[in-house]
């Protein structure tokens, strides 16, 4: 009997090739397994009726010689992305209700491989957090808990009902955004694997926008392959969405198991933090060793301006966040509480509808950017970020991929690190340079640490060379074996 | 980063802000640019501002209509809509 919610997507997509069963069989069993798992609050909306259409429709294609990258794949899709007809929320309650009249290219996309989508899961709101307990809709549960205590703990920001859902076997794969860290962080904390590729890679038409500059979408799944599968049927060239980048996807999956001898690795010193955890510092070492086992060379570089990215990225996201999150002044769509008159009306319906972290950062933005600071916060922030990209150009002259933890830590418990914003963002200080300099990265599960709870490893690569990516983490996956699973004992107490 | 500040930027921004938060957010944003001022170390003499990512100039189309005749859809979230038309508060006295 196959349990068809611990099947790779891989593996799914041979079974029902091979005929030993259906996507409807396939999707039943998820639809199941996602009532089951209420307790995560992964899902926002369930749309179990869509799902058996789509997946009968599937199995119908598939006998007229029909198959799709992912033909019969039951999905979770994180609310930030329009689907036509269903609820789109971006995890606020300013979009409670809002059902969008289009489906977002990368969506679409996925529809066209035969995808079938299992419902929308959560996401911290407008996809600003690195623990999903910003959302409109509740803090998401990690599936995960360490072995030595009872807390809840978080299943990683903003991508957290995506990885939550991958983790815990209600979903095959989920899609998911990345503007800081959002897919690599989450995946990293719950021992999956998820890539943000390079900017300009996936359309970002009808992803609700949070920092135009930064935000790409990428894919959480179980394992490389399955990552590759998923990119390879998201991304494309999109007219409707002009940073995106007019050039052919390669087939992601035939740089899987490829040789890395003699490829070049770089470990950036800077990286190396003052009172970093041992366990970080245990598990980047392994992850050189098993490259270097495999026949790359390490290689020490520097990327000067590490320490500033961060800051750097607190200025120029909540800029870009406060010009997006203009459009959300209940007129023609969202919330609309009533003042007495136009601006208290935009005021009062504001208010109501945004949480506590998105009206943070929309007050930084609109300082950052208000006259008498633009200069010497938003402009210099840019140049900031100039020198960034360049530390990366500069190192891929001597170097062909870059090795670093994915995170600071494992996952703490729901309601740490709250006591202090900048507490939080110190999440993203491995992962926000990489988005700062448009560059693709992807973390691989490595280890669980003394608690437990799941590392990752992170791979950071050149411009449009997520093949690289693939290939090499292709090899850190091999070599980790990491087959953990969550103990979701817990959910059924 | 003092209260009055605050309500300044909150009411640019458009968002309704009591006294008591915006005292607590002025403690809050206070701290969050007192670890931004880091950026003040860097010397950024002679760099432009990266204004673009990818470096590509913006994808052009033929100028042609290719899209439109939607206004059910258009309407089809609004708060409150009428005989084709989004229903606002008065702009204009």
């Amino acid at each position: 009997m196959t349990n068809f919610t611990d099947l790779t997507i891989k593996q799914a997509l041979d079974g029902m090739a091979k005929g030993e069963f259906t996507s409807a069989e396939l999707t039943a069993a998820h639809i199941d397994a996602v009532a089951n798992a209420r307790v995560l609050n992964a899902f926002i909306v369930e749309t179990p009726e869509l799902a058996m259409e789509q997946a009968k429709a599937s199995d119908t294609r598939r006998k007229s010689g029909t198959i799709g990258l992912l033909e019969g794949i039951p999905i979770a899709m994180k609310d930030l992305y329009c689907t036509k007809g269903v609820q789109t929320t971006a995890s606020s309650k300013i979009l409670e209700g809002f059902i969008p009249t289009y489906e977002s290219t990368v969506s679409q996309n996925m529809l066209d491989q035969g995808m079938v989508m299992l419902g929308k899961v959560s996401c911290d709101e407008f996809a600003m957090g690195s623990a999903n307990i910003t959302s409109g809709y509740g803090n998401v549960i990690s599936p995960w808990r360490a072995k030595d205590d009872t807390k809840p703990r978080i299943p990683g920001g903003s991508s957290g009902g995506s990885s939550a859902a991958v983790a815990a076997r209600i979903a095959l794969g989920a899609t998911a955004s990345d503007t800081g860290g959002s897919i690599r962080q989450p995946a990293s904390v719950t021992g999956l694997v998820g890539i943000k590729p390079t900017y300009g890679r996936c359309s970002r038409y009808g992803i609700v926008a949070f920092a135009s500059s930064l935000d790409q979408a990428g894919p959480i799944a179980r394992s490389v392959e399955d990552c590759a599968i998923m990119l390879q049927a998201m991304a494309g060239w999109d007219p409707k969405d002009s940073t995106s980048v007019n050039m052919p996807v390669p087939d992601f999956t035939k740089a899987l198991g490829q040789s890395i001898k003699g490829m070049k690795v770089g470990i950036p010193k800077e990286y190396r933090m003052e009172g970093m955890s041992p366990e970080i510092d245990t598990m980047w070492e392994q992850g050189k060793k098993w490259l270097r086992d495999a026949g790359a060379e390490i290689v020490d570089i520097s990327l000067p301006h590490s320490q500033y990215g961060l800051a750097a990225y607190y200025i120029i996201a909540p800029a870009e966040a406060s010009s997006n999150l203009a459009r959300y002044d209940g007129m023609r769509f969202g919330l609309r509480v009533d003042g007495k008159d136009l601006t208290d009306t935009y005021e009062s319906s504001r208010a109501a509808g945004f949480g506590a972290e998105v009206q943070r950062r929309i007050l930084i933005g609109t300082y950052v950017l208000s006259a008498g600071y633009y200069d010497a916060y938003y402009t210099k922030a840019q140049r900031v970020r100039a020198l960034i990209a360049r530390d990366f150009e500069e190192a891929y002259k001597h170097v062909d991929v870059i090795l670093t933890p994915t995170t600071p830590g494992s996952a703490f418990a729901i309601g740490e690190k709250q006591d202090d914003p900048v507490k939080m963002y110190l999440e993203d200080i491995f992962t926000v340079s990489v988005n700062l300099a448009g560059l693709p990265g992807i973390s691989v599960p490595a280890m669980l640490d003394s608690h437990g709870l799941p590392l990752g490893l992170q791979l950071i690569g050149k411009p449009f060379d997520e093949e690289t990516l693939f290939k090499v983490g292709s090899v850190l996956e091999k070599a980790a074996n990491f087959t953990a699973k969550p103990d979701m004992g817990w959910m059924n107490a | 980063m003092d209260k009055q500040t605050v309500q300044k930027v909150a009411k640019l921004a458009r968002l309704k802000i009591n006294d008591d938060r915006a005292e607590a957010l002025a403690k809050d944003l206070s701290g969050i640019f007192k670890w931004i001022a880091q950026l003040d170390e860097v010397d950024v003499t002679g760099i432009e501002p990266m204004t673009s990512v990818s470096g590509q100039q913006a994808y052009r189309r033929p100028d042609v209509v290719n899209d439109g005749n939607k206004r059910d859809d258009i309407l089809a979230n609004a708060p409150e809509e009428a005989e084709g038309f989004f229903v606002v508060p008065k702009v204009v006295e």
